[in-house]
């Protein structure tokens, strides 16, 4: 179908055409004029607190007792359960958060700015390993860490980002992809190459040098550490390529524990959604499948622009550690991605394919023709509020998803 | 085949037999294991075989 064709051609070339650059780190509130008190953005599509996962549950009453709206956690999920507290998605404040997803006013967000569209991404700064709030950890330490983020950690690095005049992204992740990352469970190679880049500021703009040093070791901890940069990224490169009439091109793909949601270019800010899977993965040592959660956050914007499990064949150390099979059979992901994908991205490209280029661009048509559905590589977080990671895995987008979206863009186009 | 096949099906198989097996896999073993040289083809019909997906499909362009 020619308008379709056609469609899809113009949404592909915006993702491509996209320019994210890292320009500053912003408390949310500065950047989201909508973001109020008693409001919580979370990651996936719109759900209700009686439908929330345990972990995300945790995560709001850790984000209500540091915001200040109640003392301590049982009166914080007290005032979650009564209704006073607003929940929205992230996606629908141009911001994306991985795992549980808490945005709330004072978090420092970073902000990714397409040069080439205009258009602005946000994402709150990635915790570290352990308890952390993503995972729904609620604790003292979680809140003492988002506490050192927002006062010591944010203002230094915004301060060094903008004297830096901003980091381009598309050149680290291409360096990145050539040194083993493949964005979503590894990240290892760009937060070093981040570092590398943003460091020589942070020291120049830096007027204590124990902060500089504390700060400058967040980072090196931190092998995670660049994936919120890179879903800020995903989100920025996205949103342009959104709301093109015809397009059967996914936009957005996020999870919320409990449902799985995709969007589609040609449907715009509609959410297609069925319950969300199980990842398939390996455990830390003490854990098991009967602790694992539903799979969460809106980190599969990585996958979306051909990243995470599109990209399992640069990261072949990453099959492994998410009991995806052995590093040999990593290929085999992104091929298997490159069946449900229009095009490949010339500027991501992966040694270990002939420098092919990262299956980009995914087309609702392909994936229900062919069944072969979108592979995220995630974490696995407990079921049960406040305890944390516990694994990592591979999860399958539900094919529901792209089923209906299938039948509702018939119907827009007046072929059902 | 049947015994009421006719000649031409009988001639087939007096020389040496290749395969392609399309679809399901579980043939191609046991082809194999009597010796048969087989090429299989990984293929499923279209939409998993959901005529109304499947015509929606077509429609869209597949």
């Amino acid at each position: 179908m020619k308008l379709i064709e056609d469609a899809n051609q113009q949404a592909l070339e915006r993702i491509l055409e996209g320019e994210p650059r890292l320009i500053d780190i912003v408390p949310a509130r500065q950047l989201i004029p909508g973001l109020r008190e008693r409001m919580i953005l979370h990651a996936g599509p719109p759900i209700s607190w009686d439908r929330m996962c345990g972990p995300m549950r945790g995560a709001v009453a850790g984000a209500i007792v540091f915001e200040g709206w109640a003392q301590d956690l049982p009166t914080a999920t007290k005032l979650a359960a009564s209704g006073e507290i607003e929940f929205h998605p992230n996606h629908h404040f141009g911001a994306v958060g991985p795992m549980t997803g808490m945005t709330t006013m004072s978090m420092p967000l970073f902000v990714v700015e397409n040069a080439r569209f205009g258009n602005r991404a946000y994402c709150a700064v990635n915790e570290g390993l352990g308890k952390v709030m993503r995972f729904g950890g609620n604790d003292a330490s979680v809140l003492k860490r988002l506490a050192w983020l927002r006062d010591v950690f944010g203002p230094a690095l915004g301060k060094a980002i903008r004297a830096a005049g901003g980091v381009d992204l598309k050149s680290i992740v291409a360096r990145g992809l050539s040194m083993g990352d493949e964005l979503h469970q590894r990240n290892l190679a760009c937060s070093s190459v981040f570092l590398r880049e943003v460091a020589p500021w942070m020291a120049r703009t830096s007027t204590d040098n124990a902060v500089l040093a504390e700060c400058l070791a967040f980072i090196g901890q931190n092998d995670q550490f660049f994936l919120n940069i890179a879903m800020a990224m995903g989100k920025a490169i996205t949103d342009p390529a959104n709301g093109i009439r015809g397009s059967t091109i996914v936009t957005a793909m996020c999870r919320n524990g409990t449902d799985f949601g995709i969007r589609v270019s040609g449907l715009g800010e509609q959410w297609f959604t069925a319950p969300v899977e199980m990842p398939e993965g390996l455990y830390f040592a003490g854990y098991s499948e009967k602790d694992a959660n539903p799979d969460m956050g809106d980190s599969a914007i990585v996958e979306t622009i051909g990243l995470g499990g599109f990209a399992m064949a640069a990261a072949p150390a990453v099959a492994g550690f998410v009991g995806a099979g052995a590093p040999s059979e990593a290929g085999n992901f992104t091929r298997s991605m490159g069946e449900i994908t229009v095009a490949q991205n010339p500027e991501w490209t992966i040694a270990a394919m002939d420098f092919a280029g990262v299956p980009t661009g995914i087309d609702i048509r392909l994936v229900v023709d062919s069944g072969v559905v979108p592979v995220i590589n995630t974490g696995i977080a407990h079921r049960e509020p406040g305890i944390g990671q516990v694994g990592a895995g591979v999860v399958k987008a539900p094919l529901a998803c792209f089923q209906q979206a299938i039948v509702a863009i018939a119907k827009d186009l007046g072929v059902s | 085949m049947t015994d009421q096949d006719g000649p031409q099906y009988q001639q087939l198989l007096a020389r040496k037999v290749e395969v392609v097996n399309v679809g399901l896999e579980g043939f191609v073993k046991d082809l194999r294991d009597c010796g048969i040289d087989v090429v299989h083809v990984d293929w499923k019909p279209s939409a998993g075989g959901d005529p109304q997906m499947a015509a929606l499909l077509a429609k869209l362009g597949v």
